[in-house]
């Protein structure tokens, strides 16, 4: 292969080898695809947001005033599905991910390119049905579809969004075996397994779960389907509804066999990313990083075995909740191990204030008071009481939202040069990671409190015990959605107005620093040779990682 | 304003329990949550860039460290663990002493029965310290049957029966939610737990027991009518096991079946049978059973009437017939529609 040694500036860079729309609806470049899907998921954040804005107001006074309790239901599953299915779950991996993945293993791009573009397609096919659904007045069945309300009592778009979610789940199946394909075959040469990045790792325990999980709620929401399609008919066929001969509890089984799961599906990446950030901005290898990446594989195995913590007063039996509940408990203990490790990282480390470490250390505090919620929850006699009330609302929101949004948030921030070229201003990054974790906090912890107090979810009017904490939650949520609208301003900015950065602007290790900012299309004019560990950073050595490099450093 | 309260009203045996573990829980999070915030801050100023600090890394005993971090989280989980799985197994076994009461939920209104006959919609009425048993089933829907107060909750299943004991300590009104979303009004269907006294339970009972509520008839001579009415006692013949089993004795007892299981005659055994008689046959009856199913002609109402008329069946064949059950034979009156029954019965 021969390269071009004349250094002309923004060579053939991935994001000028095409500008019409043909360019980038039939590309098969990774780190397109990856802006495909930032792109759609970020319309999809927005609408779910609003969603989010309506629910908070209408919760401001007991009374259900603001919205009917038809909207208000209609209104609480469009943000659960719309942000699960169509967000969280692809907003690490489709983006960040995909975009990463090759680069950090030193690879041209996935191993099915096609398989990738595919997989958008399936995402948008999913989302239209989700838009179709909205359009058709909107579904009232909760995003868990728990029947046999959502197979046989309810009025409302239940199939179109369901056969959405089917589809997304499919484009989910294909990362992920795009990414298990890619890191286990395309991995450069002397990138051996325990060189990887830590944020390979956890796409990695993703990938597994994403394969091996997805399936069941593909079953398990068509099945749905079909008993609701025939329920009017002569031929009904009972697969949950006890009427016609089925179980309810079997649906509940199912749907979380995969849904618990999921959450870890939205958790790992941002593990992932938080590891490649305070590692980079303490100039510290991670420390433990066998027991980091360990942790990975251990919580995406034990993430299967944990999903009747979710049906302890179901019905299901006394000796089966133990068992849950044991394991849910040991579950915990994975978490533990990466939170401990990350602070590790920074005691001797040289550390850097940036925004992207700021989105770090935030969910490092979040995922700590969402993780030792979750012991909450697994303690059978405390769910008991706290099932079904505000306390699961915020123990998942400080997972999914702290955790995995800010891990999401961060990494963006960390690699948003490296996708586009260009620096966003540092103060206004600062200044919005404060506020959304003041506004999320506001937000979500009086909801632990009126949880407790026994305030139940998905509803519509309200005891009026519970305005107080309520009004603190609304305020808390507006300052959240304002602090989620800076990035989207000053990241937008920045494409066009930002400073150009080079390869390297943190001075960070890592494959996908050595190569340009933003990347050629096929990544590495030569396939890079590893010859050292992942993090090979000394603290002794004073360097800059502040990001303000212009030109930066091209090598290291 | 800053009266706060951060616990909800302790209203029954296992609202202080619970409470325990959830202060403890909030002391060991609290300070594991205090600890890591700290050191992130800590670390993250002593070792700022701009600070002059020796940042040679000793050789560290990673393993063992790890070996600590991995074990001591570990075995404090499993201590919370087994302290809240001791409080949970308690309130799953009701006391056989318990006052039993049936629960028929729909969307969107809590049904009670009390075995005297008392009917009440989204209202339950109790006597302070007496252990309470709710057999529960739904009309239509999942729905969730929650006294915060009480810290219990218990999912109310269509197609079966689900039970939750507890005892309350406190005279006072307490809420009754719903917490399995059920659609359209599901933050109506609410109600209130009333615990009384014993002497104004026993007023509110009315004299006799028949009720405040005018409504004569205990639910198990009800139960007697709807025996009748479907011809139960064609083949059920009290002193013959030759067509059908004895149901004389027969509740709480062990069934032999056909296939060689055991099992207890409890309520869900005995609305199973009505409902699916092929599902368990007796042992000695030919399968598939001459029983018909019953699934389109029985209620839900009238099946706990029918499963209280069964237990005083059980009781009258335990102690020699001697309370006789109601004599068969009394046509059924159809049953008054609901809106006009349960109109009737509020207090």
């Amino acid at each position: 292969m021969t390269t071009l040694n004349i250094p002309l500036p923004r060579r053939h860079d991935y994001l000028s080898a095409g500008s019409t729309i043909k360019s980038w609806l039939l590309t098969v470049d990774h780190k397109r695809i990856a802006l495909l899907y930032l792109v759609s998921i970020t319309l999809f954040f927005f609408v779910g947001g609003a969603a989010a804005t309506l629910i908070r107001v209408e919760l401001m006074t007991p009374r259900g005033d603001v919205v009917s309790a038809e909207a208000y239901n209609r209104l609480f599953t469009l943000h659960g599905a719309v942000m699960i299915f169509f967000f969280l779950i692809p907003s690490i991996p489709a983006t960040l991910g995909n975009f990463l993945i090759p680069l950090m293993i030193g690879a041209r791009d996935l191993a099915f390119p096609k398989l990738n573009l595919a997989s958008w397609y399936f995402f948008m096919a999913g989302g239209i049905l989700a838009v179709v659904a909205i359009l058709k007045g909107g579904v009232d069945t909760g995003w868990t579809f728990y029947t046999p309300y959502s197979s046989t009592y309810s009025n409302s778009a239940v199939t179109w969004m369901a056969c959405g979610a089917l589809l997304a789940g499919f484009s989910s199946i294909f990362t992920g075996i795009n990414f298990i394909a890619t890191i286990h075959t395309m991995r450069a040469p002397g990138m051996s397994w325990f060189r990887l990045p830590l944020f390979v790792w956890a796409h990695y325990a993703t990938s597994l779960i994403m394969v091996l999980g997805t399936p069941v709620v593909a079953i398990t929401l068509l099945l749905m389907v079909v008993e609701r399609t025939f329920r009017n008919t002569s031929m009904q066929i009972g697969i949950f509804d006890p009427a016609i001969g089925g179980d309810p509890v079997l649906f509940q089984h199912l749907f979380w066999f995969y849904s618990h799961p999921a959450v870890y599906i939205m958790i790992l990446p941002s593990m992932g990313v938080v590891s490649e950030i305070i590692s980079c901005f303490s100039r510290k290898p991670v420390f433990g990083y066998t027991f980091v990446a360990g942790s990975s594989l251990a919580i995406a195995v034990l993430g299967f075995l944990v999903w009747g913590h979710h049906m302890f007063v179901s019905g299901q039996s006394m000796y089966a909740s133990m068992v849950f509940s044991v394991l849910s408990f040991l579950v915990a203990v994975p978490s533990a191990i990466k939170v401990f490790n990350w602070t590790a990282t920074l005691y001797k480390g040289r550390v850097t204030f940036t925004t992207p470490l700021l989105y770090a250390i935030g969910f490092i505090g979040l995922f700590t008071i969402g993780g030792l919620t979750g012991l909450f929850l697994a303690s059978l006699a405390i769910d008991v009481h706290v099932h079904d009330t505000y306390f699961v609302v915020a123990h998942f929101h400080y997972i999914m939202v702290g955790g995995a949004v800010m891990g999401y948030l961060g990494g963006l921030h960390f690699w948003w040069p490296k996708i586009t070229g260009r620096m966003y201003p540092k103060t206004w990054g600062i200044f919005s990671a404060v506020l959304i974790f003041v506004g999320f906090n506001l937000t979500f912890f009086p909801q632990f409190i009126v949880g407790y107090l026994g305030m139940p979810r998905r509803y519509h009017a309200y005891s009026p015990e519970f305005q107080v904490l309520n009004v603190m939650s609304t305020a808390g949520a507006s300052i959240l959605g304002a602090g989620y609208l800076f990035p989207f301003t000053y990241l937008l900015w920045s494409l066009f107005r930002g400073p150009k950065v080079g390869a390297n602007p943190w001075g960070a290790k890592g494959l996908e620093w050595q190569t340009e900012s933003p990347p050629t299309t096929h990544n590495f004019d030569e396939t890079p040779i590893v010859t050292e560990p992942a993090y090979n950073y000394d603290p002794e050595i004073e360097d800059d990682a502040s990001g303000v490099v212009a030109g930066g450093r091209t090598s290291l | 304003m800053w009266d706060f309260p951060l616990f909800p009203k302790q209203g029954s045996s296992f609202a202080s329990q619970v409470d325990a573990i959830y202060a403890a829980l909030w002391l060991t999070s609290g300070f594991f949550m205090v600890l890591i915030a700290t050191l992130l801050v800590v670390f993250a100023i002593r070792f700022h860039h701009s600070q002059k600090r020796d940042r040679k890394l000793a050789e560290h005993k990673t393993a063992l460290l790890e070996a600590v971090l991995i074990g001591g989280p570990t075995l404090i989980a499993l201590g919370i663990f087994f302290w809240a799985a001791a409080v949970f197994f308690h309130t799953q076994q009701a006391p056989d002493d318990a006052m039993e009461v049936y629960v028929v939920a729909k969307q969107w209104m809590w049904k009670v029965q009390h075995p005297g006959g008392q009917r009440e919609i989204n209202a339950l009425h109790l006597p302070v310290g007496r252990a309470v048993k709710l057999t529960m089933t739904s009309q239509d829907v999942i729905h969730s049957f929650y006294v915060p107060a009480f810290r219990v909750k218990q999912d109310v299943l269509p197609g079966r029966y689900t039970t939750l004991w507890f005892q309350p300590t406190e005279v006072g009104e307490y809420h009754l939610f719903c917490a399995e979303y059920c659609g359209l009004e599901h933050s109506r269907m609410i109600g209130k737990i009333v615990v009384m006294s014993p002497s104004d339970y026993e007023a509110w009972l009315g004299p006799g027991g028949a009720g405040p509520l005018g409504e004569a008839g205990t639910l198990s001579s009800a139960g007697g009518q709807v025996f009748a009415h479907l011809a139960c006692n064609n083949c059920h013949v009290a002193d013959s096991a030759l067509r059908a089993p004895r149901l004389q004795g027969l509740f709480g007892s062990q069934v032999k079946l056909a296939s060689g299981q055991t099992v207890i005659a409890d309520e869900g055994y005995i609305r199973e049978s009505v409902l699916d008689p092929n599902a368990k046959i007796v042992a000695g009856y030919p399968s598939p059973s001459l029983m018909p199913t019953f699934k389109s002609q029985i209620s839900e109402d009238q099946l706990i009437e029918l499963i209280e008329y069964i237990k005083l069946l059980s009781a009258a064949g335990m102690v020699g017939d001697e309370r006789q059950p109601p004599a068969p034979g009394v046509e059924l009156t159809p049953a008054p529609t609901p809106a006009n029954r349960e109109e009737s019965n509020q207090p």
